[in-house]
């Protein structure tokens, strides 16, 4: 159980998809215009994420080595074909909003690359768990950009007014240029937050500055190496 | 150590020009179509511009105040980015968006990249486009003597008349610093005259642009239709005062001559084909993000480079 906690704080926070890995930036910039297209949009790919993991991990002795991806392709292809008709079904104004980015997520980086570095390897609870946790971290970014936005670029947040009437909506953050400035801007502020918590521990038992270091020409590498153990010690 | 000890890097020969002399002089330059601007559009036009001035001076102090960097207002290009700004606004525009505009121009376009010399697009013709794209209704009501009308060019476009005499004069609606050709050329002519600019890039580029009318504006060399799209819109204003920036634009000489065509065609393919009857500023901006590529192109051979190899 411990083991599923870490693996849905790793997606959600720690290795975060959209602020961490970069991952999934075509559907993070085009479909962030409101709050609701990005909840949608990331919880129809959480639900893809969770479906293929756990299938592709409980295959993962059957699958040949030399056709994987080809196979990962298939599973994932499946269940997004199900998230779509679901979705023309029961929500059609979400699915023509979303438009060509739903039959996209076949083709979404975080899905692939969760089946190859992780379902694959593991077992089937734990690769759920992290499917959860990935997916989530998804959604949470495209949320967040999604709320930054639609607040500037509408003056809303989920459809409701939330600036005054007399605000006036600087159109161009609902256009595409403003999906780069908003994502910009708050990775920018998240990468100030954790450098912030990882200055005082990066340094290791090499200790002093490569100026001051005894070991000629190591190049920094030393320091380097203290610096990744100390990384790997931590987690 | 001393610092007469110091050997610097070449050149050893210094030039007396100073960044701050050169912003100065073109912000001088730049006030014979700044107070025709006020002169035509009254005293709201000089509000604005003190706003922009103001605005987009205390965002670069404020920035490097933040940043804990050398403040470096002192070189007046905050103060030129300003002034061209606001000869960019409509008269009619409120002041918030002279605020937002300069602090866009300022932070965004230019320091996050580094400041003076980094800037990949002019600031001020950045800020405007973000304007444009975002208040769009604001940004293009024109308003001459308390009549909201369209600019000669849009009125072109639909096919009307227009009085070239008044173009030229300026007695036109259009943005603050835009409309006078005279005004322009005067300011334009001080800053050739001073060496601050050289007729590369404003002459390539008005000759291609005029060649451009010529072939497919459909009225052929007509000189009613060419003085027309030569005075209208910010045609005179981008060519000697835009394009020029010396941080935006090639400073190889056959690549001056190549960014002068290449805006030329980009703005007669915008006002021709275009939805828009004005194509200035995203000709510029377009323009400026293919320096790096045209400097690497047009790069002059080393004395003893080059020939047959033996």
């Amino acid at each position: 159980m411990n083991k599923a906690g870490e693996r849905f704080l790793n997606g959600l926070i720690k290795e975060n998809p959209t602020f961490v890995l970069m991952l999934g930036m075509c559907p993070t910039m085009a479909v962030t215009t409101s709050c609701i297209n990005a909840v949608g949009m990331g919880l129809s790919t959480t639900v893809v994420l969770i479906l293929s993991n756990m299938v592709i991990s409980a295959l993962r002795k059957v699958i040949p080595d030399k056709v994987r991806i080809p196979a990962f392709i298939v599973i994932i292809a499946s269940f997004v074909t199900i998230v779509e008709m679901l979705m023309k079904g029961y929500l059609p104004d979400l699915y023509s909003a979303l438009g060509i980015y739903i039959p996209l997520i076949v083709v979404n980086c975080i899905i692939l690359g969760r089946a190859e570095a992780y379902a694959y390897k593991s077992p089937v609870f734990p690769s759920m768990f992290d499917g959860i946790g990935m997916g989530l971290g998804f959604t949470l970014g495209l949320t967040c950009i999604g709320a930054v936005r639609e607040l500037i670029g509408a003056g809303q947040i989920f459809g409701l007014q939330v600036m005054p009437s007399s605000y006036e909506p600087v159109t161009l953050f609902i256009l595409a240029p403003g999906a780069f400035f908003v994502l910009a801007v708050l990775v920018a502020v998240q990468n100030k937050v954790r450098a912030g918590k990882n200055t005082d521990k990066a340094v290791g038992s090499c200790g002093s500055s490569c100026q001051t270091c005894s070991v000629a020409g190591c190049g920094g590498h030393f320091y380097e190496a203290e610096k990744t153990t100390a990384k790997e010690d931590k987690s | 150590m001393n610092g007469s000890m110091n050997v610097s890097s070449n050149p050893h020969v210094r030039s007396k020009a100073t960044t701050s002399g050169i912003m100065i002089s073109v912000a001088i330059a730049l006030l014979p179509a700044a107070g025709f601007g006020v002169y035509n559009f009254g005293w709201r036009a000089l509000m604005l511009l003190c706003v922009c001035i103001a605005t987009c001076v205390a965002s670069e102090y404020i920035y490097e105040k933040c940043m804990k960097k050398k403040v470096t207002i002192g070189d007046f290009s905050a103060v030129v980015t300003g002034l061209l700004l606001g000869m960019n606004l409509p008269a009619s525009a409120p002041w918030w968006i002279a605020v937002i505009g300069g602090m866009f121009a300022i932070v965004v376009v230019k320091m996050l990249f580094g400041g003076l010399g980094q800037n990949f697009m002019n600031p001020a013709l950045g800020a405007r486009c973000f304007l444009l794209i975002s208040f769009t209704a604001r940004m293009t009501t024109f308003t001459y003597d308390g009549v909201t009308g369209a600019t000669p060019l849009a009125v072109l476009k639909s096919g009307g008349n227009v009085n070239t005499y008044d173009m030229v004069i300026g007695r036109i609606p259009g943005t603050i610093g835009e409309t006078s050709v005279i005004a322009i050329v005067i300011g334009a002519c001080f800053l050739l005259l001073s060496g601050i600019i050289d007729l590369r890039i404003p002459a390539s580029y008005i000759i291609t642009f005029a060649l451009f009318i010529g072939i497919f504006g459909g009225y052929g060399f007509d000189p009613y239709f060419l003085t027309a799209h030569l005075s209208g819109g910010g045609l005179m204003l981008g060519a000697f005062f835009m394009a020029t920036d010396y941080v935006t634009s090639p400073i190889t000489p056959a690549g001056k001559y190549a960014f002068g065509i290449i805006l030329g065609l980009l703005t007669g393919i915008f006002r021709i084909f275009g939805g828009s009857a004005e194509g200035v500023s995203y000709a510029i901006i377009l323009g400026n993000l293919l320096v790096p590529l045209i400097e690497r192109v047009t790069l002059p051979k080393c004395f003893g480079k080059g020939g047959e190899n033996r």
